[in-house]
């Protein structure tokens, strides 16, 4: 009785001491690892995953670690040192980023568009017109009792376009954003989606999470309005400044932004073809004059009177930067 | 209804990634779990033996922490564990040890609660019977603690239950990070399933779920079993 109080009690202990030992030496061959905080709308479609993370590692024998968060955690990941490189899609705050000292060697890699979707009765009769038109029909709808708009509210890339539409149809966004026909779900994508098809209203999607949704049956929102340089959504990645992270990575960043910028490419026009019969997204090596335009007006920074994707004193390796 | 449920279990039966994101949950929490035996026990023990000044206070900050929301222990943990913060030089964000710290510091109150109750429960009487019998004081602890295992027992399966179905900390210091074959992957069964949910594969999170409820209940069942089988010897 005596002996099996304290014969379990040094049980445990050993058995702990020795799966902590266990644990320290079960790391395998420790192969290179990076980690990238990105956007949950891209994480969602399972590009990183399950296309562009296995390839590079086949490639490089560089592990991606994928972490998702909005763009403004995902940016908060990388200043608190907790990531290598952001993968993300709100140019406008990228710029801050970069301007602020954090971000080097910023590269579009990809675009698609996003698109507004709403129940099928569509009460404000957005279709096909302009985004900008679309969004006053919305609002005017709405302060008639007639439409619901939702909205993310959440420091997304998704919720930062939405902010840059309702300014340019002329509202404040914050003022708007607490009448009693604007909703905010403060929350991802997906279970967004899912509440504006509950109540029937419309809300700013990004396209690969709707195709997505629409295709397993979960939502019945249509495509209402999805033509629009306006709605152009680009994505880029930027290394985080090692100097203010204390990590040191820069280089196999580097090298990872040069693969996607070249083979990571084609990898990203395939993806979703087989599963949704249209990509999600479009490589911006591939895009045509028109939409490379849309790309320079709606993505790309101010250098000296000169438009590029990344300014001349942030630059950092062998890239070629795009600049026009 | 249940047709795409059944369909996601043949796929995830099928997957070797369904095992390993288990096996990880298994470990990670049983890990957590241990550690939090290692300090919760003898603090629970001190706690229901002995009187001294600060005891009350002690055990209602351990009863109050039981109901921690595993979000905001999360959050902390995060800011404490980011490369930039106090135990930054750790390097235990993003990593299966991280979530099994953060975890043990979640269970912790849960062990040291449930063994301090139960030793008060039972102390009056079986130190008066051990003392009747002829035992001495060391004996009469002894065959206190011997009652009280139970609580032992009862308050490392309820840790690990906890600790296994959380997801706050687990996303928030694991990152659910999960690359083939890879070295350092950290996703487990909660934060796939959130995944998976937010992805709108609600299936396979559903098949998830019902595994971790089914480790759940065999953890449960098989630690009962044995706890039988001791207590009738």
């Amino acid at each position: 009785m005596v002996r099996s109080g304290i014969t379990t009690y040094l049980l445990i202990i050993v058995v702990v001491i020795f799966s902590l030992a266990t644990i320290g030496c079960s790391q395998k061959d420790e192969p290179e690892v990076m980690t990238i905080s990105t956007t949950t709308s891209l994480y969602d479609t399972g590009l990183l995953e399950d296309a562009i993370a296995p390839a590079f590692k086949e490639k490089t024998g560089i592990e991606l670690h994928f972490i998702p968060k909005g763009t403004g955690a995902a940016i908060q990941d990388a200043k608190n040192g907790a990531a290598d490189a952001v993968l993300v899609h709100a140019p406008s705050v990228e710029f801050s980023f970069i301007e602020n000292g954090y971000g080097l060697s910023r590269k579009v890699i990809a675009y698609n568009f996003f698109t507004i979707v709403g129940t099928p009765e569509d009460p404000a009769g957005i279709k096909a017109s302009d985004p900008i038109t679309a969004m006053k029909k919305i609002a005017e709808a709405g302060r008639e009792g007639k439409a619901i708009w939702v909205s993310r509210d959440d420091g997304s890339g998704t919720n930062v376009k939405e902010q840059a539409l309702w300014e340019m149809a002329g509202f404040d966004y914050e003022k708007i954003k607490n009448e009693p026909w604007f909703r905010n779900t403060g929350t991802g994508m997906g279970k967004t989606l899912l509440y504006t098809n509950n109540i029937g209203g419309y809300t700013l999607s990004d396209m690969g999470t709707y195709l997505k949704y629409r295709k397993d049956g979960l939502i019945d929102l249509e495509v209402l309005v999805d033509k629009g340089e306006e709605l152009i959504n680009i994505y880029s990645i930027i290394a985080v400044n090692p100097e203010k992270s204390g990590r040191n990575n820069l280089d196999r960043v580097i090298e990872f932004e040069k693969w996607l910028s070249t083979e990571g490419q084609q990898i990203l026009a395939n993806y979703g073809l087989k599963e949704y019969g249209r990509a999600l997204f479009y490589p911006v090596s591939q895009a045509d004059e028109r939409t490379y335009q849309w790309i320079v007006e709606h993505g790309f920074f101010d250098d000296n009177g000169r438009k590029t994707e990344c300014p001349k004193k942030y630059r950092y390796g062998d890239l070629n930067f795009l600049e026009s | 209804m249940f047709e795409e449920p059944i369909n996601a279990f043949h796929l995830i039966f099928s997957s070797q990634e369904v095992y390993e994101i288990a096996l990880r949950s298994i470990k990670v929490s049983g890990v957590a779990t241990l550690m939090a035996l290692c300090y919760g026990l003898p603090l629970g023990l001190i706690i229901g033996f002995f009187r001294f000044p600060g005891r009350v206070q002690l055990k209602s900050f351990f009863n109050a922490m039981l109901g921690v929301p595993t979000v905001a222990l999360g959050l902390l943990l995060y800011l404490m564990l980011v490369p930039k913060g106090p135990l930054g030089s750790l390097g235990l964000l993003y990593t299966e040890n991280g979530i099994s710290l953060g975890q043990s510091l979640l269970v912790a109150p849960i062990i040291v609660s449930f063994i301090a109750n139960s030793i008060e429960a039972v102390e009056k009487d079986i130190r008066e019977l051990a003392y009747t019998l002829g035992a001495s004081n060391l004996q009469a602890s002894l065959s206190l603690i011997r009652e009280a295992s139970n609580g032992v027992v009862l308050s490392t399966i309820a840790a690990f239950n906890r600790a296994i179905s959380e997801l706050g900390i687990a996303i928030m210091i694991g990152g659910n990070i999960f690359v083939r074959d890879g070295a350092y992957n950290t996703r487990v069964l909660t934060t796939a399933m959130q995944m998976y949910v937010s992805r709108g594969e609600t299936d396979i999170a559903l098949a998830l779920g019902l595994i971790l409820i089914g480790i759940v209940f065999t953890i449960s069942s098989i630690s009962n079993y044995i706890h039988g089988k001791l207590a009738g010897d």
